[in-house]
């Protein structure tokens, strides 16, 4: 593994009117490497993901992809380069099958009597084949019909499926978790797994401690805008972990009980 | 018995996405039937019945094309019928204009194909760009249109026109082929094109579709252009029939379009809907028409015949969905 960051963020600051949402904010993830995101609600979990993926131009600091600065306030360029992020809500369309959302926006296109139409034989093999790929099962009929038809952990496989499909190095996961039942989490966790396998990079948005240490490598805290404190999964635990999210004084009421 | 019963509901959901088909043909069956019985000929076999009825459905069709594209999205255009009333009346006064051949027909129909189209981007405007929701939205441009058609009629209420060219428009056969042909066209860009593939994802996630890539906007201001476009075509239509334009031309024929929208198969929650299915839908509601006349009964029955089957219809895609999400 390279030690060279895939992702470097380097002193990103945001200001919304007269809060500073994120100080001075430093963050790295390497290719094959999961790195979980924690901090309690407002801590600037969501603002730095949305600065990565372009949708947010930070008011000072930038970020990097090997090295090179992506654009800042720009979604689609920075997902041309390389970094997708899942949402909570997946963004996918509901009403149409697999293979339509794998390739909404980009679609692939074949004449017909001159005329360019959508391919939807090539949408329906990808489909296919990047289930297989995610070693997912969807009966052939459901393949074919809308994706509400399908589970929740299947419709985020769907979702990862799609990043990975358009070639993601960096996979963003806002709580990817939070809308499933226990089954579905495992089988989740365990694409996250998969994919860094792979050589896939991995920023993970959890608030979900049980998610975290089964999942991430390095855990990087943030507390109301600012860096807590970064972990490698394997040397910390879970009271260290909500000891920097939510400062040292609640931790110590926590401790006295 | 896992399979006999996801076999059995399977067969129900074939028969759910059947019955617009199967209710069409029960209709047609029901009238033959009496028909026979009463009269004894045929109904369905007599060219000038089928002719009638097919001009009948050609009328609300033509609204519901770009109707049906609005509603994929989870939009409504309430303002066709009066875009329709307008046209009527332009393509009539454009003809006379300028002495006593008027205006070239071709430039008559562009020109007026074209100033309709300016309602429907004002539409889309303020349903993609101002967020107005798009019943309030149409609402406004239905009394602005209305409002336009009979000014641009003048002192009279219809504007008489005599053209030869467009008369052959509207004679016989010509206007079922003219909405037939841009049926099938329209259907070839709905179900093949990346527009029409938009269409469905905007109705289905607004905000998935825009994080696509997809320009959720500019989009949604082409669709309802697309219908007044179609409601354009649909005055063409009128005035070419009757040889007279109207401006209150396309007045029953909204709540017609949108009626055979919804008994095709279309959701107004959006992301479903076919042109297949508008199609079939305005059949149901010519057939009912001209079949209660044919019977002789009370004209007034047919409003509440189709009112009955719009709810039917409704009834039973909700029942559909439920059955969906039990497979």
């Amino acid at each position: 593994m390279s030690t060279a960051a895939l992702l470097e963020a380097r002193g990103v600051s945001i200001r919304f009117g007269g809060v500073e949402a994120l100080r001075n904010v430093d963050l790295d993830v390497r290719a094959g490497e999961v790195v979980a995101l924690a901090g309690d609600n407002g801590a600037g979990k969501s603002t730095l993901i949305k600065i990565v993926s372009g949708v947010y131009t930070p008011t000072a600091g930038e970020v990097r992809l090997r090295g090179e600065a992506l654009p800042a306030g720009d979604p689609q360029a920075v997902r041309a380069r390389g970094i997708e992020t899942i949402y909570q809500d997946l963004a996918l369309a509901d009403n149409l099958d697999v293979g339509s959302n794998i390739f909404l926006g980009r679609e692939p296109m074949r004449r017909l009597l001159g005329m360019p139409v959508i391919d939807r034989a090539r949408m329906r093999a990808v489909a296919g084949e990047v289930l297989r790929q995610l070693d997912i099962h969807v009966p052939e009929h459901k393949l074919a019909g809308p994706v509400r038809m399908l589970s929740g952990g299947q419709r985020q496989a769907i979702a990862i499926g799609r990043a990975i499909w358009w070639n993601a190095k960096l996979l963003i996961m806002d709580e990817p978790t939070a809308a499933l039942g226990v089954p579905e989490q495992r089988s989740v966790m365990a694409l996250i797994r998969r994919l860094r396998d792979e050589g896939v990079a991995i920023l993970l948005v959890s608030h979900n401690l049980h998610d975290i240490f089964g999942v991430a490598d390095r855990i990087v805290v943030l507390r109301r805008g600012e860096l807590a404190g970064e972990r490698a999964t394997a040397q910390t635990d879970g009271d260290e972990i909500v000891r920097l999210m939510v400062g040292d004084t609640y931790a110590a009421t926590r401790q006295a009980h | 018995m896992a399979t006999s019963s996801s076999a059995r509901l399977e067969r129900l959901a074939l028969v759910g996405r059947l019955w617009p088909w199967l209710f069409l043909c029960a209709l047609v069956a029901f009238f033959e039937c009496w028909s026979q019985v009463r009269v004894g000929r045929s109904f369905i076999g007599s060219l000038y019945n089928v002719q009638a009825i097919l001009l009948a459905a050609s009328a609300p069709l033509m609204l519901a094309i770009g109707q049906t594209f609005v509603i994929i999205t989870a939009g409504i255009d309430l303002s066709v019928g009066f875009i329709m009333g307008l046209a009527a009346v332009c393509v009539a006064q454009f003809l006379g204009l300028g002495g006593p051949g008027g205006l070239s027909l071709a430039i008559t129909l562009v020109a007026t194909v074209a100033i309709c189209a300016l309602p429907g981007w004002v539409n889309g405007m303020l349903i993609a760009r101002l967020g107005v929701p798009a019943f309030i939205g149409t609402l406004g441009m239905y009394g602005v249109a209305r409002g336009a058609g009979f000014l641009a009629a003048g002192s009279g209420m219809t504007v008489p026109v005599d053209h030869a060219g467009l008369a052959w428009i509207g004679t016989g056969w010509t206007p079922v082929v003219i909405t037939g042909v841009l049926l099938a066209a329209m259907h070839f860009v709905l179900s093949q094109t990346r527009f029409g593939q938009y269409t469905y994802a905007i109705g289905g996630n607004q905000q998935s579709a825009a994080r696509a890539g997809i320009d959720v906007r500019r989009h949604l201001v082409q669709v309802y252009m697309l219908s007044a476009a179609f409601a354009a075509c649909g005055g063409i239509l009128y005035t070419a029939r009757y040889g007279a334009g109207a401006a209150n031309a396309g007045e029953s024929l909204l709540l017609d379009s949108i009626a055979a929208v919804v008994i095709g198969g279309a959701s107004l929650f959006g992301g479903t809907g076919n042109l297949v299915g508008s199609l079939i839908g305005a059949l149901i509601i010519a057939v009912i028409q001209f079949g209660l006349i044919f019977i002789d009964v009370n004209a007034f029955w047919q409003f509440i015949a189709v009112g009955a089957v719009i709810v039917l219809s409704v009834l039973i895609d909700q029942a559909k969905d439920k059955l969906g999400n039990a497979s």
